[in-house]
């Protein structure tokens, strides 16, 4: 991307956060001046930097679990989506469950997971692959399925393996969908942890914003808040960087809805 | 070969498509074809008539509901290893390069990728390909996409092609052009290839005999032999024998303009 590119996309959503932290700092210093209901952004912002310290070390175990969690979550919707695509059986059993999965309020469950699995690593990373992985699975499977019959029988006239197939045609095929599934669970991914933190932790973003909370300190609550929101974009904005990297035959294709 | 004079023979084929509620749809009715090593064979007929349903039966990928179909003397089943196919759309893979789609026949039969690119290179030039071997198939011109798919087919080493309209979603000036030049290739290689047309004079410029399906149900309304002299280029176009072997295949699609006591047609 050029630069002048770079900005043209930029320039827009920067505008209207500029305007929206705009109207936030009027409202909180002329509406509600009260910094324990809603600070102002530039108090926000100086308690942040005050605090740097603690939101670094609250920070890291954060971003150990989204990226744990997300590993899992990646592995097991490869594996289900290939073997729904490979067993109709499989298919039929799994995918049912994969949407009411999706319908579990990670919420109302984390502290269950707390319970059943301690204070550690491994509830936040479940509730973040549990949060991320239907529509990670969802896109793969349609990807795969959306392989044209005629380049499978072509493959078929040539002597190919139904794995051979799979191996060249599908996946490749179903990368597209595969990021665009990636684009949208991977901003449920921090949010999965630090819910999972929530619900009992000794560090981390959603403990911190915790005991911020039960010490009044709602200016560093939202510090917090601006953290993961910065994260959050950060990992979206790093899923088109990784698919032009994976798929770099796509600026070729004609664009659809372009003619 | 073992199998005599023919490398494909057809017998009876016949073929249908289950229909919900009706008689199954009959497309093919009783096709009989015979090709010999290093011919050029053609098939045209109306579009919907069957005939890219016959390539699916003599490439393996499916079987009629009757009459077989014989390769190199045996009857062929389900997938043929003499046989390869390029399918009416191009389907290069937008995500290979072009030397990539083009080995890609190779992979299959467990050629390594590297020893599969080291084979199909040298194809690169007949095909006029220099120069893209790395390039993605979205980069080139709807003719090189052709070449490239034809590549990938030839590169298998099968002895017999199916081309399935291999240029019929091209501009009229480009399709002279690769008509011309598969003539040209054909002579040097000695292929066997069994061509589907929709396109007359394509039939006519490259075939050694082109066989003429009726409307669906596909029969053989003909079997026309062209005799016109070989090497094809184009002067041919511009021979008496060419203007009436285009006539004669005209007359038997049922087209008018047939001069009268011209016909060489055969009973199929
Ligand atoms: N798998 C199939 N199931 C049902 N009908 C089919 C199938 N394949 C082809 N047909 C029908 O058979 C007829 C001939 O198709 P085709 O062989 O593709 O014609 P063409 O001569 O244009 O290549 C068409 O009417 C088509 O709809
Ligand atoms: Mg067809």
């Amino acid at each position: 991307m050029t630069a002048r590119r770079l900005w043209r996309t930029l320039w827009p959503p920067l505008l209207v956060a500029v305007a929206v932290v705009a109207g936030w700092q009027l409202v909180a210093q002329f509406a509600i001046r009260d910094a324990q209901v809603l600070p102002e952004p530039s108090q926000v912002v100086s308690a942040g930097w005050r605090a740097r310290g603690d939101l670094w070390q609250n920070t890291v175990p954060t971003l150990r679990e989204t990226a744990t969690g997300f590993a899992l979550s990646f592995a097991l919707s490869w594996l289900i989506a290939t073997a729904m695509d490979f067993s109709d059986a499989a298919r039929r059993a799994v995918y049912p469950l994969l949407v009411a999965s999706q319908t579990v309020p990670v919420i109302a469950i984390a502290p269950l997971f707390v319970v059943v699995f301690g204070f550690q690593l491994l509830p936040k990373v479940l509730l973040v692959a549990l949060a991320t992985f239907f529509p990670l699975a969802a896109a793969l499977a349609e990807g795969f399925a959306a392989a044209d019959g005629d380049a499978m029988r072509l493959l078929r006239s040539m002597g190919a393996s139904r794995w051979q197939a799979f191996v060249k045609v599908r996946v490749p095929g179903a990368l597209p969908f595969f990021f665009t599934g990636l684009r949208v669970s991977i901003t449920y991914a921090i949010g999965g942890a630090v819910f999972a933190e929530y619900a009992g932790a000794e560090y981390g973003l959603g403990i911190y914003m915790q005991r911020m909370q039960g010490v009044f300190r709602i200016d560093l609550v939202f510090a917090a808040i601006v953290v993961i929101a910065v994260l959050s974009v950060l990992l979206f904005a790093s899923t088109y960087a990784l698919e032009r990297l994976v798929t770099p035959w796509r600026r070729y294709e004609p664009r659809r809805g372009e003619g | 070969m073992t199998g005599g004079a023919f490398l494909l023979e057809a017998r009876a084929l016949v073929q249908q498509f289950p229909r919900t509620g009706q008689q199954p749809l009959r497309v093919l009715d009783g096709i009989d074809l015979a090709v010999r090593p290093g011919e050029f064979a053609a098939i045209i007929g109306p579009s919907g008539s069957g005939k890219s349903t016959l390539f699916n039966i003599i490439a393996g990928l499916d079987r009629p509901a009757g009459g077989e179909v014989r390769i190199d003397g045996r009857v062929a089943t389900g997938h043929n290893e003499l046989v390869s196919y390029m399918p009416q759309k191009d389907l290069l893979f937008p995500w290979r390069t072009i030397q990539d789609n083009a080995a890609l026949g190779l992979e299959v039969q467990g050629v390594s990728r590297r020893a599969a690119r080291e084979r199909v290179r040298p194809l690169f030039a007949d095909f006029g390909l220099d120069g893209f071997e790395r390039s993605y198939p979205g980069q080139l011109s709807g003719g090189m996409r052709q070449r490239a798919a034809l590549l990938r087919t030839v590169a298998m080493g099968r002895p017999l092609l199916l081309l399935d309209e291999p240029f019929g979603a091209l501009d009229s000036l480009t399709r002279t052009q690769m008509q011309l030049w598969l003539a040209g290739m054909w002579q040097r290689h000695g292929w066997t290839v069994l061509l589907v047309t929709h396109d007359i004079r394509e039939a006519v410029f490259l075939a050694d005999s082109v066989y003429v399906f009726t409307p669906r149900p596909a029969r053989l309304a003909a079997r026309i032999v062209v005799s016109l002299p070989r090497p094809r280029t184009a002067q041919t176009f511009l021979l008496p024998e060419f203007a009436a072997r285009e006539q004669e295949v005209l007359g038997a699609l049922g087209l008018p303009a047939q001069e009268p006591g011209r016909s060489s047609t055969e009973a199929p």
